[in-house]
């Protein structure tokens, strides 16, 4: 860990202000995160600062911001607003979001550890970063943390890196949860920036690894994710979040499913498809979307949507299970919705 | 967990809460980092990047600008240290490669520098600072790697003998049906929850040091040597282990670098190596291969058995575990043979773990016996019963007692195994597929010689003081017990005293011996102070309170000398000089009887039709080993190594990147132990058992015995409800999805 300085933000425009003004530090950080990060619940920062691979200049943690929109998680008949500043168990207890938005709590959840989930906030568990051990380590070299110095994971220990929207530069995956959700829930994110407020559809938030995945989104320096909105549709409340792992909690997925469902009898009217674990990005089955819309939820159209989900997969050597147990994940999660027991 | 404290049967002592429980979760006890010292400086460990070849080029410049370091030792400026010896030739050490002795690096992880500041911190940004030019070579880093050297253990430690009876060959050559499969354990790491911590401070020439260690005396004996003092200028003191499970075994390179850093600095300094370093700087479980053939007639009896063994080991030090003599002894084979190989690879040397040669061992033959019942078709606990034997075949000598069949009985009752359909898939719960498995658990008992000093005063409180360690097992409350129980008082007046080379010395917490050892040796101390008493056994307060009058004395105060009769040193002198002593199980020497202790676990395994996921609903174990001495303390140790057992089928193992032999899933996230939502109903069965031959205390050790089998009885259930057949730890969706 390489020294910082550590200043408090009491509301967000104070704190946008202060890290655009922040200088760029040293050049020899750049690569690792050098300049200005915001601190909220900490679990991936502070984390990846022990370990050497983050070396920011100075944190501002916006944990003070008191802007109760900021914390807020709200029910309206147009969707779901959610602060960026509620905490990951926030969110997944509240009663309005089990009922209404299951896959939503369930993502949260199922994710990360109790400890955890009660200092993570939603806003920072977005954003948080790969597990790739090749990013984690900094003895390797990793076109993510030190671009231009290659992949060690492409023919290293790769079980848990991405199959889906990996490049020739970076295979790592996107280990988090509730992005699978808010992927398949239309969700979008509210950023504050110089400019003032602006909303984008959170689909747009990350970006494909490509030739730059130390770019991982689009924001742009020092702009702060303040909430989201989901929007209320038919589907949102028959959803549910399968997460399949090794063991039975505090693991990163192996395969995730996020599925919403709109049925009319047995025909799927509408149908959302958010994918987790092998993917290097939040993912989306679009092309699975649309096999299945209009058509009977039966298991054999649910398995030509999971094959659809998964032909462009690229394995590598140790992950190419993720291929068969992703779709496995996707027809377990699809016939599961179809039968699940609507709150009331 | 259906049961906090089992049932408690004959030959078992009072179940008792430990003396020490409120001390550990209200935070009071101290552990090694928690012991204060005086303005100590904070070391911090560089280590290499590379598994082959040699520093070239260090660049401190960065480093000692950092305010506040102190100190940066490398292989260029660390002071002068003597040999140590491995403990396999009889020192302390993990490896005879002193730290920092040069620019070699023989494997990923080794300790190149180590950084002292005035904070934690400072020390962790000059470490982070410091940059290193190597010259690589490729290491080999598993079987199969290029570059690995393969050797007979035979060849390499004459002593280390295969075991051999009959013709094996023939024998399976002309059986009815024979089973012939390869089986592979993984490397795992122990994790103890306390990190692998040091601290040293000197006063004058003294030095004391704060280490968690399974064996004081030893780590005292051999750190000494090291730095060319007298061991009595050494102390080494650990009130409490964190966890262990053998990684704390050994002296490894660190605790040295710290004492001359201390001695260097004129300044205590403190060191807690990472979760990530502990990784490569204590040792772990080595990998293991294992071809077994087992031949049997129609009829289900075993006609040979033939197990050959290869152990993973790095370059430095000639470590191997064995085991297949322990796995010949478990049935009624009448012709065995065995080859044990180790393999040499650019590995860090690895130390005993929770049965380190009984787990890799055991789930091979374990899950051969169980192909081999289907391969019958014979149920697998009959096929069991139908091999049952009295003796070690191989050596001929007689179980002292052995109450295998009594333990599936009891554990096969309580599972409800005979509502079990023999044909693997044909029990399922809706998408859940279920399996029901089993194995033998068994476990040498083995003592060590041991040294205890009890003070008994007139009031009727007694203090015991032997340095012994309780890694958290309990061993304060059964030594409290056994005093208790021997004096004739309530167990709430004896106070313990442990992990100190001041005391006398107890056994290494190693081999499953400190309860067995350490209790005898306590008795024995009893046994004189009652004696000096002119009490018998079972004397009232007032008896006590009259002898004290007549005698005129305060406190009588007896050091107990406890040597097994198998032992083979016929005094307690090498324990004083830190040497291991350990007999028992087949090789006891002196006439001694064939010593284990056993036990049946039978598992209940879901598999998800669709994902694979392998959940472990239930399990239950049923064990005998001797006298009891504390059925909740005993109860919590065969329900750890159950679950610690689930762990190693499903979870545990280090992935290795074979390009650089380095470790990639070093932390507690991803090297996956179970976690609470993993373990469901947990049952264990304390089945009575006699044994007076084993020793004085009549207890056989089980802290290692709970782990051995679980994994077979785990992948036998995977089988039963999957058909496939797994032969590769751990068991994983990976396995169960492919092909």
């Amino acid at each position: 860990m390489r020294p910082f300085t550590f200043t408090f933000a009491t509301d967000a425009t104070a704190a946008v202000q202060a890290a655009m003004a922040a200088p760029a530090g040293p050049a020899d950080r750049a690569a690792q995160g050098g300049g200005v990060h915001y601190l909220a619940g900490g679990t991936t920062l502070i984390d990846l600062m022990k370990l050497d691979v983050m070396r920011p200049a100075q944190l501002i943690d916006i944990t003070r911001i008191a802007a109760p929109q900021m914390h807020a998680i709200a029910i309206s008949p147009q969707g779901l607003s959610i602060g960026a500043l509620a905490t990951m168990r926030q969110v997944a207890d509240h009663l309005g979001v089990r009922r209404d938005y299951p896959v939503v709590a369930e993502s949260l959840q199922l994710a990360a550890s109790q400890q955890l989930r009660n200092m993570a906030r939603v806003g920072g568990n977005v954003l948080q970063r790969t597990r790739c051990a090749y990013f984690r380590d900094t003895s390797w070299p990793c076109n993510k943390r030190a671009p231009g110095s290659g992949c060690a994971a492409m023919d290293g220990e790769n079980r848990w890196q991405a199959v889906l929207g990996t490049s020739e530069q970076c295979i790592a995956s996107y280990p988090g949860d509730w992005a699978t959700a808010l992927m398949a829930l239309d969700a979008s994110v509210q950023v504050l920036g110089s400019g003032g407020t602006r909303a984008l559809p959170f689909a747009r938030l990350h970006r494909l690894p490509g030739n730059t995945p130390h770019i991982e989104t689009t924001l742009a320096p020092g702009e702060l994710i303040t909430g989201f909105f989901i929007p209320a549709a038919a589907h949102t409340r028959r959803s549910l979040y399968l997460k399949v792992r090794d063991r039975e909690s505090y693991e990163f997925a192996l395969a995730s499913a996020a599925v919403a469902l709109d049925l009319d009898g047995d025909t799927v009217r509408a149908v959302r498809i958010g994918l987790g674990g092998p993917v290097a990005v939040p993912w989306r089955a679009r092309e699975a979307e649309a096999l299945l819309t209009g058509k009977p939820l039966t298991e054999s159209n649910a398995a030509a949507a999971a094959r659809a989900a998964f032909a462009g997969a690229k394995p590598r050597q140790h992950n190419a299970f993720r291929i068969p147990l992703g779709q496995q994940t996707l027809v377990r999660a699809l016939l599961q919705a179809k039968t699940m027991e609507l709150a009331t | 967990m259906s049961q906090p404290v089992p049932e408690v049967g004959a030959n078992m002592g009072l179940s008792i809460a430990r003396i020490d429980a409120r001390a550990k979760v209200t935070g009071a006890a101290r552990f090694a980092s928690d012991m204060p010292v005086s303005n100590p400086a904070h070391a911090y460990l560089v280590t290499s990047t590379i598994a082959r070849g040699r520093i070239v080029g260090l660049d401190e410049t960065a480093a000692r600008a950092v305010p506040g370091v102190l100190l940066i030792l490398t292989h260029l400026n660390r002071p002068p240290l003597l040999p140590v010896k491995h403990f396999v030739a009889g020192g302390a050490g993990i490896t005879t490669m002193p730290p920092l002795a040069g620019p070699e690096i023989a494997h990923n992880g080794q300790i190149i520098a180590m950084v002292v500041a005035d904070s934690f911190e400072a020390a962790r940004e000059a470490a982070h600072r410091f940059t290193v030019r190597y010259q690589r070579l490729a290491p080999a880093a598993t079987f199969g790697s290029r570059g690995v050297l393969e050797q007979r253990i035979a060849d390499v430690l004459p002593e280390r003998k295969d075991p051999v009876l009959g013709n094996a060959a023939a024998a399976l050559r002309s059986s009815a049906v024979v089973h012939d499969a390869e089986y592979a354990t993984p490397t795992q790491h122990h994790n103890p929850m306390e990190l692998f911590a040091t601290t040293a401070h000197w006063a004058g020439d003294e030095l004391t040091v704060y280490e968690p260690s399974q064996f004081v005396y030893g780590l005292r004996a051999g750190l000494a040597g090291q730095l060319g003092i007298a061991p009595e200028k050494v102390r080494v003191v650990n009130d409490y282990v964190g966890g262990a499970f053998g990684s704390k075994g050994a002296l490894t390179q660190r605790t040295a670098l710290v004492a001359l850093a201390a001695r260097q600095l004129g300044r205590p300094v403190k060191l807690v190596a990472t979760r990530d370093q502990g990784f490569t700087i204590s040792g772990h479980r080595h990998e293991t291969r294992h071809r077994v053939r087992i031949g049997a007639s129609r009829n289900g009896r075993f006609t040979g058995y033939h197990h050959d063994q290869w152990e993973l080991n790095g370059r430095t030090d000639p470590y191997v575990n064995g085991g297949v003599e322990n796995a010949a002894a478990m049935y009624a084979f009448p012709a065995v043979m065995s080859t044990g190989r180790m393999v040499r690879a650019d590995r860090d040397p690895p130390i005993f773990m929770r049965a380190p040669a009984e787990m890799p061992v055991i789930f091979a033959l374990e899950s051969a016996v169980d192909e081999l019942a289907v391969k019958l078709a014979m149920d697998p606990v009959e096929l069991r019963r139908i091999n049952d034997t009295d003796r070690n075949r191989v050596t001929g000598k007689p179980y002292s007692s052995r109450s295998l069949m009594p333990c599936y009985d009891a554990a096969s009752a309580a599972f409800g195994w005979q509502r079990r359909n023999p044909q693997p898939g044909s029990m399922r719960a809706g998408d859940w597929l279920i399996g029901w498995g089993c194995a033998t658990a068994t476990y040498p008992t083995q003592v060590s010689p041991a040294v205890a000093r009890v003070r008994l005063l007139a009031d009727g409180t007694a203090r015991v003081e032997i340095a012994a360690h309780d890694v958290g097992t309990g061993a304060y409350t059964v030594l409290a017990q056994m005093a208790a129980e021997t004096l004739s008082i309530p167990p709430a007046q004896v106070s313990v005293a442990m992990g100190d080379t001041l005391l006398p010395p107890g056994p290494v917490s190693g081999g499953s011996v400190t309860t067995a050892s350490a209790c005898s040796a306590v008795k024995l101390a009893c046994q004189q102070v009652l004696a000096r008493l002119g009490l018998p056994s079972g004397a009232t307060a007032a008896q006590r309170t009259a002898a004290f009058e007549k005698l005129k004395l305060g406190a009588v105060e007896e050091t107990g000398n406890f040597v097994p009769s198998s032992s083979r040193s016929q005094t307690t002198g090498g324990l004083y000089k830190g040497s291991v002593d350990i007999s028992g199980g087949v090789n006891a020497g002196n006439g001694a009887p064939t010593m284990f202790a056993f036990g049946a676990e039978f598992v209940e395994v879901r598999v998800h039709v669709r994902t694979r996921e392998i959940r472990v609903p239930r399990i239950v174990g049923a064990f005998a080993a001797g006298r009891i001495m504390n059925p909740r303390t005993a109860h919590s140790q065969l329900m750890g190594g159950m679950i610690w057992g689930i762990g190693s089928a499903l979870h545990e193992h280090t992935e290795i990147d074979q390009r650089e032999a380095r470790y990639m899933n070093d932390n507690l996230a991803e090297y996956l132990i179970p976690v609470n939502a993993d373990i469901r109903q947990v049952d264990v069965i304390l089945v009575p058992e006699v044994d007076t031959d084993v020793n004085p205390a009549g207890a056989k050790g089980i802290g290692e015995l709970a782990n051995v089998g679980t994994a077979a009885a785990v992948a036998n259930a995977v089988f039963h409800a999957t058909g496939r057949r797994i032969r590769e730890l751990p068991i994983t969706i990976d396995k169960l999805i492919m092909g």
